[in-house]
Protein backbone atom coordinates (compact mmCIF):
# COMPACT_ATOMS: atom_id res chain seq x y z
CA UNK A 1 0.00 0.00 0.00
CA UNK A 2 1.39 3.06 -1.04
CA UNK A 3 2.29 6.10 1.60
CA UNK A 4 1.28 8.78 -1.53
CA UNK A 5 -2.47 6.89 -1.06
CA UNK A 6 -2.23 6.59 3.11
CA UNK A 7 -1.37 10.37 3.15
CA UNK A 8 -3.94 11.05 0.52
CA UNK A 9 -7.13 9.61 2.21
CA UNK A 10 -5.88 10.69 5.89
CA UNK A 11 -6.14 14.58 4.11
CA UNK A 12 -9.56 13.27 2.87
CA UNK A 13 -10.66 12.38 6.33
CA UNK A 14 -9.33 15.42 8.40
CA UNK A 15 -10.85 17.58 5.21
CA UNK A 16 -14.55 15.44 5.37
CA UNK A 17 -14.70 16.62 9.33
CA UNK A 18 -13.53 19.85 9.11
CA UNK A 19 -16.00 20.43 6.35
CA UNK A 20 -19.37 18.43 8.01
CA UNK A 21 -18.46 20.39 11.62
CA UNK A 22 -18.39 23.83 9.53
CA UNK A 23 -21.28 22.66 7.88
CA UNK A 24 -23.46 21.64 10.73
CA UNK A 25 -22.25 24.45 12.74
CA UNK A 26 -23.66 26.86 10.09
CA UNK A 27 -26.69 24.73 9.32
CA UNK A 28 -27.86 22.66 11.92
CA UNK A 29 -26.55 23.78 14.87
CA UNK A 30 -28.04 27.15 14.37
CA UNK A 31 -31.21 25.96 13.30
CA UNK A 32 -32.10 23.39 15.44
CA UNK A 33 -30.61 24.75 18.95
CA UNK A 34 -30.76 28.66 18.46
CA UNK A 35 -33.92 28.96 16.00
CA UNK A 36 -36.37 26.24 17.20
CA UNK A 37 -35.10 24.59 20.57
CA UNK A 38 -34.41 27.82 22.52
CA UNK A 39 -35.92 30.30 20.04
CA UNK A 40 -33.60 32.83 20.76
CA UNK A 41 -33.09 33.63 17.27
CA UNK A 42 -35.51 35.14 14.93
CA UNK A 43 -35.99 33.64 11.34
CA UNK A 44 -35.18 37.67 10.21
CA UNK A 45 -34.71 40.42 12.91
CA UNK A 46 -35.76 42.99 10.10
CA UNK A 47 -33.01 45.60 10.89
CA UNK A 48 -30.01 43.79 9.12
CA UNK A 49 -29.02 46.32 6.30
CA UNK A 50 -29.74 43.67 2.40
CA UNK A 51 -25.67 43.61 2.72
CA UNK A 52 -25.78 41.04 5.18
CA UNK A 53 -28.76 39.99 4.25
CA UNK A 54 -26.89 38.79 0.52
CA UNK A 55 -24.22 37.61 2.74
CA UNK A 56 -25.72 35.07 4.70
CA UNK A 57 -27.79 34.01 2.46
CA UNK A 58 -24.19 32.50 0.62
CA UNK A 59 -23.16 31.23 3.82
CA UNK A 60 -26.27 29.74 4.69
CA UNK A 61 -26.23 28.01 0.96
CA UNK A 62 -22.17 26.96 1.20
CA UNK A 63 -23.51 25.47 4.92
CA UNK A 64 -25.25 22.97 3.27
CA UNK A 65 -23.33 22.23 0.48
CA UNK A 66 -20.04 21.77 2.48
CA UNK A 67 -22.71 19.82 4.99
CA UNK A 68 -23.38 17.24 2.60
CA UNK A 69 -20.10 17.29 0.67
CA UNK A 70 -18.14 16.47 4.16
CA UNK A 71 -20.53 13.62 4.66
CA UNK A 72 -19.72 12.19 0.90
CA UNK A 73 -16.31 12.41 1.60
CA UNK A 74 -16.62 10.69 4.95
CA UNK A 75 -18.31 7.63 2.86
CA UNK A 76 -15.67 8.10 0.01
CA UNK A 77 -12.75 7.25 2.84
CA UNK A 78 -14.63 4.57 4.37
CA UNK A 79 -15.28 2.60 0.97
CA UNK A 80 -11.43 2.63 0.69
CA UNK A 81 -10.28 2.09 3.96
CA UNK A 82 -11.35 2.03 7.96
CA UNK A 83 -11.84 5.13 8.91
CA UNK A 84 -9.80 6.78 11.64
CA UNK A 85 -12.75 7.59 13.60
CA UNK A 86 -10.85 9.60 16.60
CA UNK A 87 -8.97 11.82 14.05
CA UNK A 88 -12.35 12.46 11.95
CA UNK A 89 -14.10 13.68 15.74
CA UNK A 90 -11.29 15.78 16.10
CA UNK A 91 -11.83 17.42 12.99
CA UNK A 92 -15.57 17.79 13.35
CA UNK A 93 -14.76 19.59 16.63
CA UNK A 94 -12.37 21.47 14.83
CA UNK A 95 -14.81 23.19 12.17
CA UNK A 96 -17.55 22.72 14.19
CA UNK A 97 -15.02 25.53 16.47
CA UNK A 98 -13.98 27.28 13.74
CA UNK A 99 -17.43 27.99 12.23
CA UNK A 100 -18.86 28.99 15.60
CA UNK A 101 -16.22 31.57 16.33
CA UNK A 102 -16.41 32.83 12.69
CA UNK A 103 -19.96 33.30 13.10
CA UNK A 104 -19.39 34.92 16.96
CA UNK A 105 -16.88 37.54 15.78
CA UNK A 106 -17.65 38.45 11.85
CA UNK A 107 -21.36 37.76 11.94
CA UNK A 108 -22.59 38.72 15.06
CA UNK A 109 -19.96 41.24 15.70
CA UNK A 110 -18.72 43.05 12.63
CA UNK A 111 -21.34 42.39 10.07
CA UNK A 112 -24.36 42.34 13.28
CA UNK A 113 -26.46 40.48 10.73
CA UNK A 114 -28.15 38.86 14.21
CA UNK A 115 -27.54 38.94 17.79
CA UNK A 116 -27.34 35.63 20.01
CA UNK A 117 -30.49 36.85 22.16
CA UNK A 118 -32.86 39.70 21.89
CA UNK A 119 -33.00 41.77 25.42
CA UNK A 120 -30.49 41.13 27.31
CA UNK A 121 -26.94 42.19 28.21
CA UNK A 122 -25.19 40.87 25.26
CA UNK A 123 -21.41 40.65 26.66
CA UNK A 124 -21.78 37.26 28.77
CA UNK A 125 -23.47 35.46 25.85
CA UNK A 126 -20.98 37.14 23.40
CA UNK A 127 -18.14 35.99 25.74
CA UNK A 128 -19.69 32.52 26.53
CA UNK A 129 -20.47 31.95 22.36
CA UNK A 130 -16.53 32.84 21.21
CA UNK A 131 -14.98 31.25 24.50
CA UNK A 132 -16.29 28.00 23.94
CA UNK A 133 -15.71 28.22 19.94
CA UNK A 134 -12.10 28.89 21.24
CA UNK A 135 -12.12 25.82 23.27
CA UNK A 136 -13.59 23.39 20.74
CA UNK A 137 -11.33 24.57 18.13
CA UNK A 138 -8.26 23.94 20.69
CA UNK A 139 -9.82 20.61 21.71
CA UNK A 140 -10.39 19.90 17.74
CA UNK A 141 -6.75 20.51 16.64
CA UNK A 142 -4.82 18.94 19.95
CA UNK A 143 -6.85 15.94 18.48
CA UNK A 144 -5.52 16.10 15.41
CA UNK A 145 -2.13 16.37 16.36
CA UNK A 146 -2.41 13.65 18.62
CA UNK A 147 -3.84 11.43 15.69
CA UNK A 148 -1.43 12.17 12.92
CA UNK A 149 -0.12 9.24 11.25
CA UNK A 150 2.76 7.97 12.30
CA UNK A 151 4.46 7.43 9.10
CA UNK A 152 3.35 11.44 8.33
CA UNK A 153 5.46 12.88 11.32
CA UNK A 154 8.08 14.56 9.92
CA UNK B 1 -65.26 30.91 -9.80
CA UNK B 2 -62.07 30.23 -8.01
CA UNK B 3 -59.63 33.37 -8.07
CA UNK B 4 -61.02 36.02 -5.08
CA UNK B 5 -61.49 39.35 -7.28
CA UNK B 6 -62.16 41.27 -4.67
CA UNK B 7 -59.17 42.60 -2.62
CA UNK B 8 -57.08 42.44 -6.62
CA UNK B 9 -59.19 44.54 -8.36
CA UNK B 10 -58.07 47.99 -7.38
CA UNK B 11 -54.45 46.63 -7.53
CA UNK B 12 -54.02 46.03 -11.05
CA UNK B 13 -55.91 47.94 -13.14
CA UNK B 14 -56.84 44.93 -15.53
CA UNK B 15 -60.45 43.76 -15.96
CA UNK B 16 -60.85 40.32 -13.93
CA UNK B 17 -61.27 37.77 -17.19
CA UNK B 18 -64.26 35.49 -17.57
CA UNK B 19 -64.72 32.27 -14.44
CA UNK B 20 -65.80 30.45 -17.82
CA UNK B 21 -61.97 30.93 -18.89
CA UNK B 22 -60.56 29.95 -15.56
CA UNK B 23 -62.48 26.75 -16.06
CA UNK B 24 -61.90 26.00 -19.24
CA UNK B 25 -57.54 26.50 -18.06
CA UNK B 26 -58.87 23.44 -15.71
CA UNK B 27 -59.83 21.40 -18.14
CA UNK B 28 -56.67 21.99 -20.44
CA UNK B 29 -54.66 21.26 -17.30
CA UNK B 30 -56.63 17.93 -16.44
CA UNK B 31 -55.96 17.09 -20.06
CA UNK B 32 -52.49 17.28 -20.30
CA UNK B 33 -52.05 15.78 -16.94
CA UNK B 34 -54.01 12.77 -17.97
CA UNK B 35 -52.12 12.49 -21.36
CA UNK B 36 -49.05 12.40 -19.22
CA UNK B 37 -50.17 9.67 -17.14
CA UNK B 38 -51.79 7.80 -19.96
CA UNK B 39 -48.35 8.45 -22.50
CA UNK B 40 -46.31 7.18 -19.90
CA UNK B 41 -48.06 3.53 -19.75
CA UNK B 42 -48.31 3.54 -23.78
CA UNK B 43 -44.36 4.20 -23.53
CA UNK B 44 -44.06 1.39 -21.04
CA UNK B 45 -45.92 -1.07 -23.11
CA UNK B 46 -44.06 0.16 -26.39
CA UNK B 47 -40.86 -0.62 -24.92
CA UNK B 48 -41.85 -3.83 -23.18
CA UNK B 49 -39.65 -6.24 -25.23
CA UNK B 50 -36.85 -4.12 -24.01
CA UNK B 51 -34.95 -4.72 -20.66
CA UNK B 52 -37.39 -4.37 -17.70
CA UNK B 53 -38.02 -0.73 -17.11
CA UNK B 54 -36.94 0.00 -13.15
CA UNK B 55 -40.46 0.00 -11.04
CA UNK B 56 -38.71 3.07 -9.15
CA UNK B 57 -38.90 5.30 -12.02
CA UNK B 58 -42.30 4.75 -12.86
CA UNK B 59 -43.59 5.86 -9.10
CA UNK B 60 -41.34 9.24 -9.32
CA UNK B 61 -42.86 9.90 -12.51
CA UNK B 62 -46.54 9.18 -11.11
CA UNK B 63 -45.56 11.26 -8.03
CA UNK B 64 -44.10 13.58 -9.93
CA UNK B 65 -47.07 14.08 -11.86
CA UNK B 66 -49.32 14.26 -8.77
CA UNK B 67 -47.55 16.73 -7.26
CA UNK B 68 -47.97 18.78 -10.24
CA UNK B 69 -51.90 18.41 -9.73
CA UNK B 70 -51.72 19.27 -6.38
CA UNK B 71 -50.26 22.39 -7.39
CA UNK B 72 -52.45 23.06 -10.23
CA UNK B 73 -56.33 21.88 -9.21
CA UNK B 74 -57.58 21.17 -6.03
CA UNK B 75 -57.68 22.97 -2.40
CA UNK B 76 -54.18 23.85 -2.81
CA UNK B 77 -54.57 26.08 -6.46
CA UNK B 78 -58.17 27.55 -5.07
CA UNK B 79 -56.18 28.82 -1.37
CA UNK B 80 -53.73 30.27 -3.70
CA UNK B 81 -55.37 32.95 -4.96
CA UNK B 82 -55.94 34.47 -1.34
CA UNK B 83 -53.42 32.68 0.30
CA UNK B 84 -49.70 34.01 0.07
CA UNK B 85 -49.08 30.42 2.10
CA UNK B 86 -50.50 28.46 -0.36
CA UNK B 87 -49.30 30.02 -3.46
CA UNK B 88 -46.21 29.78 -1.82
CA UNK B 89 -46.81 25.82 -0.73
CA UNK B 90 -48.01 25.26 -4.90
CA UNK B 91 -45.03 26.80 -5.89
CA UNK B 92 -42.26 24.72 -4.10
CA UNK B 93 -45.29 21.81 -5.29
CA UNK B 94 -44.86 22.86 -8.99
CA UNK B 95 -41.55 24.65 -9.17
CA UNK B 96 -39.32 22.04 -7.43
CA UNK B 97 -40.70 18.75 -6.02
CA UNK B 98 -42.69 17.87 -8.83
CA UNK B 99 -39.98 18.44 -11.36
CA UNK B 100 -37.07 16.56 -9.05
CA UNK B 101 -39.13 13.93 -9.15
CA UNK B 102 -40.02 13.61 -13.04
CA UNK B 103 -36.13 14.46 -13.72
CA UNK B 104 -35.26 11.55 -11.75
CA UNK B 105 -37.69 9.34 -13.74
CA UNK B 106 -35.76 9.36 -17.10
CA UNK B 107 -38.44 10.80 -18.72
CA UNK B 108 -36.12 11.34 -22.26
CA UNK B 109 -34.52 7.44 -22.10
CA UNK B 110 -38.24 6.42 -21.92
CA UNK B 111 -39.55 8.03 -24.51
CA UNK B 112 -36.36 6.88 -26.60
CA UNK B 113 -36.74 3.65 -25.93
CA UNK B 114 -40.66 3.89 -26.59
CA UNK B 115 -40.87 5.97 -29.72
CA UNK B 116 -40.39 4.37 -33.57
CA UNK B 117 -36.61 4.65 -34.82
CA UNK B 118 -37.03 7.77 -36.71
CA UNK B 119 -38.88 9.67 -34.21
CA UNK B 120 -36.80 8.81 -31.55
CA UNK B 121 -33.49 9.99 -33.88
CA UNK B 122 -35.13 13.29 -34.10
CA UNK B 123 -36.38 13.57 -30.87
CA UNK B 124 -32.56 12.93 -29.97
CA UNK B 125 -30.75 15.73 -32.45
CA UNK B 126 -33.07 18.11 -30.83
CA UNK B 127 -31.74 16.92 -27.67
CA UNK B 128 -28.16 17.27 -29.07
CA UNK B 129 -28.94 20.56 -30.81
CA UNK B 130 -27.23 23.43 -29.95
CA UNK B 131 -30.40 25.44 -28.90
CA UNK B 132 -30.73 22.57 -26.40
CA UNK B 133 -27.30 22.78 -25.44
CA UNK B 134 -27.67 26.40 -24.46
CA UNK B 135 -30.56 25.94 -22.34
CA UNK B 136 -29.87 22.99 -20.63
CA UNK B 137 -26.58 24.75 -19.05
CA UNK B 138 -26.65 24.69 -15.26
CA UNK B 139 -25.97 28.56 -15.76
CA UNK B 140 -28.65 29.18 -17.90
CA UNK B 141 -31.23 26.95 -16.16
CA UNK B 142 -30.17 28.52 -13.17
CA UNK B 143 -30.37 31.94 -13.85
CA UNK B 144 -33.56 31.37 -15.61
CA UNK B 145 -35.17 29.80 -12.57
CA UNK B 146 -34.06 32.19 -9.71
CA UNK B 147 -34.58 35.37 -12.00
CA UNK B 148 -37.98 34.25 -12.79
CA UNK B 149 -38.90 33.75 -9.06
CA UNK B 150 -37.14 37.16 -8.12
CA UNK B 151 -39.26 38.87 -11.40
CA UNK B 152 -42.39 36.93 -9.57
CA UNK B 153 -41.71 38.39 -6.25
CA UNK B 154 -40.35 41.79 -6.81
CA UNK B 155 -42.55 43.23 -9.51
CA UNK B 156 -46.59 43.07 -9.88
CA UNK B 157 -46.26 40.27 -11.31
CA UNK B 158 -47.92 38.10 -8.59
CA UNK B 159 -51.17 40.67 -8.89
CA UNK B 160 -51.30 40.56 -12.00
CA UNK B 161 -51.46 37.03 -12.36
CA UNK B 162 -53.73 36.34 -10.06
CA UNK B 163 -56.36 38.26 -12.41
CA UNK B 164 -54.53 37.75 -16.19
CA UNK B 165 -54.90 33.82 -17.45
CA UNK B 166 -52.70 34.11 -19.62
CA UNK B 167 -50.04 35.63 -17.22
CA UNK B 168 -51.38 32.85 -14.52
CA UNK B 169 -50.52 30.49 -17.62
CA UNK B 170 -47.14 31.61 -18.56
CA UNK B 171 -46.13 31.51 -14.90
CA UNK B 172 -46.94 28.39 -13.84
CA UNK B 173 -45.45 26.68 -17.57
CA UNK B 174 -42.29 28.94 -16.64
CA UNK B 175 -42.00 27.47 -13.12
CA UNK B 176 -42.37 24.07 -14.19
CA UNK B 177 -40.26 23.79 -17.55
CA UNK B 178 -37.68 25.88 -15.86
CA UNK B 179 -37.72 24.05 -12.62
CA UNK B 180 -37.44 20.69 -14.55
CA UNK B 181 -34.44 21.70 -16.72
CA UNK B 182 -32.84 23.03 -13.60
CA UNK B 183 -33.16 19.92 -11.61
CA UNK B 184 -32.21 17.84 -14.94
CA UNK B 185 -29.06 20.04 -15.62
CA UNK B 186 -27.80 19.43 -11.92
CA UNK B 187 -28.91 15.78 -11.15
CA UNK B 188 -30.70 14.08 -14.27
CA UNK B 189 -30.89 10.45 -14.86
CA UNK B 190 -31.45 10.75 -18.64
CA UNK B 191 -28.25 10.98 -21.19
CA UNK B 192 -27.29 14.30 -21.51
CA UNK B 193 -24.17 14.50 -24.35
CA UNK B 194 -23.34 17.87 -22.25
CA UNK B 195 -23.22 17.18 -18.49
CA UNK B 196 -21.60 20.13 -16.73
CA UNK B 197 -18.65 19.07 -14.55
CA UNK B 198 -19.24 18.37 -10.90
CA UNK B 199 -17.51 22.50 -10.14
CA UNK B 200 -19.83 23.96 -12.05
CA UNK B 201 -23.26 22.39 -10.89
CA UNK B 202 -22.25 22.52 -7.22
CA UNK B 203 -21.46 26.57 -8.14
CA UNK B 204 -24.54 27.06 -9.82
CA UNK B 205 -26.37 25.10 -6.83
CA UNK B 206 -25.16 26.60 -4.39
CA UNK B 207 -25.96 30.09 -6.13
CA UNK B 208 -29.55 29.30 -6.45
CA UNK B 209 -30.01 27.86 -2.82
CA UNK B 210 -28.45 31.65 -1.67
CA UNK B 211 -30.86 32.97 -4.22
CA UNK B 212 -33.35 31.28 -2.67
CA UNK B 213 -33.06 31.84 0.73
CA UNK B 214 -31.97 35.73 0.11
CA UNK B 215 -35.40 35.91 -1.70
CA UNK B 216 -37.66 34.27 1.14
CA UNK B 217 -35.67 36.87 3.83
CA UNK B 218 -36.60 39.89 1.53
CA UNK B 219 -40.12 38.67 1.14
CA UNK B 220 -40.59 38.17 4.90
CA UNK B 221 -39.49 42.27 5.24
CA UNK B 222 -41.32 43.34 1.92
CA UNK B 223 -44.90 41.28 2.30
CA UNK B 224 -46.16 41.49 -1.47
CA UNK B 225 -49.34 43.89 -2.25
CA UNK B 226 -52.19 42.39 -0.95
CA UNK B 227 -51.13 39.48 1.36
CA UNK B 228 -51.81 40.26 4.89
CA UNK B 229 -48.35 40.73 7.26
CA UNK B 230 -48.45 37.40 8.96
CA UNK B 231 -49.78 35.32 5.38
CA UNK B 232 -46.59 36.95 4.14
CA UNK B 233 -44.41 35.82 6.92
CA UNK B 234 -45.43 32.18 6.89
CA UNK B 235 -45.46 32.08 3.04
CA UNK B 236 -41.87 33.14 3.20
CA UNK B 237 -41.13 30.75 6.01
CA UNK B 238 -42.37 28.16 4.38
CA UNK B 239 -40.40 29.21 0.75
CA UNK B 240 -37.19 29.08 3.23
CA UNK B 241 -37.37 25.86 4.64
CA UNK B 242 -39.32 23.65 2.14
CA UNK B 243 -36.62 24.95 -0.20
CA UNK B 244 -34.24 23.95 2.42
CA UNK B 245 -35.51 20.63 1.77
CA UNK B 246 -36.20 20.65 -1.34
CA UNK B 247 -32.25 22.40 -1.93
CA UNK B 248 -30.58 19.64 0.38
CA UNK B 249 -32.29 16.83 -1.55
CA UNK B 250 -30.98 18.24 -4.65
CA UNK B 251 -27.18 18.24 -2.75
CA UNK B 252 -27.54 14.88 -2.06
CA UNK B 253 -28.78 13.53 -5.84
CA UNK B 254 -25.55 16.00 -6.70
CA UNK B 255 -23.04 14.26 -3.89
CA UNK B 256 -24.41 10.82 -5.27
CA UNK B 257 -23.29 11.04 -8.70
CA UNK B 258 -20.48 12.03 -7.83
CA UNK B 259 -19.79 9.50 -5.40
CA UNK B 260 -21.11 6.27 -7.65
CA UNK B 261 -18.83 7.66 -10.54
CA UNK B 262 -15.64 7.92 -8.45
CA UNK B 263 -15.86 4.56 -6.93
CA UNK B 264 -12.29 3.47 -6.34
CA UNK B 265 -10.44 1.28 -8.69
CA UNK B 266 -7.63 -1.49 -7.62
CA UNK B 267 -4.83 0.07 -5.73
CA UNK B 268 -6.80 2.62 -4.39
CA UNK B 269 -8.09 0.73 -1.16
CA UNK B 270 -6.06 0.59 1.82
CA UNK B 271 -7.45 -2.96 4.11
CA UNK B 272 -6.53 -2.74 7.69
CA UNK B 273 -3.84 -5.57 7.08
CA UNK B 274 -2.22 -3.36 4.88
CA UNK B 275 -1.76 -0.49 7.68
Amino acid sequence: MSTPLKSQLDRRTVLSGVLFGSGIAASMIDLFIFHLALQWHHFYDLSTTEVALTIDGFFHAFGWFITVWGLFLLADVRRRTEVHWVRWTGAVLAGVGFFQLFDGVVFHKLLGIHQIRYGVDLFVYDLTWIGSAVMLLMFGLLMLRRTRPARLRA
Amino acid sequence: MRHQEQHLDGLTGIAPADPLVWAALDVVLVLILVLAAVGHAAGLRAARRRSPWPLHRSILFYLGLLCAAAALLGPVASAAHSSFTAHMLGHLLLGMISPLLLARSAPVTLALRALPVQAARVLSRVLRSPGARVLTHPVVAGTLNAGGLWLLYATDLLQVMHVSPVAYTLVHLHIFVVGYVFSASLVGVDPDPHRASMALRSTVLVLFIAAHSILAKWLYAHPPEGAADGDARAGAQLMYYGGDAADVALLVLLFTGWYSANGPRSGQTVRPGGR
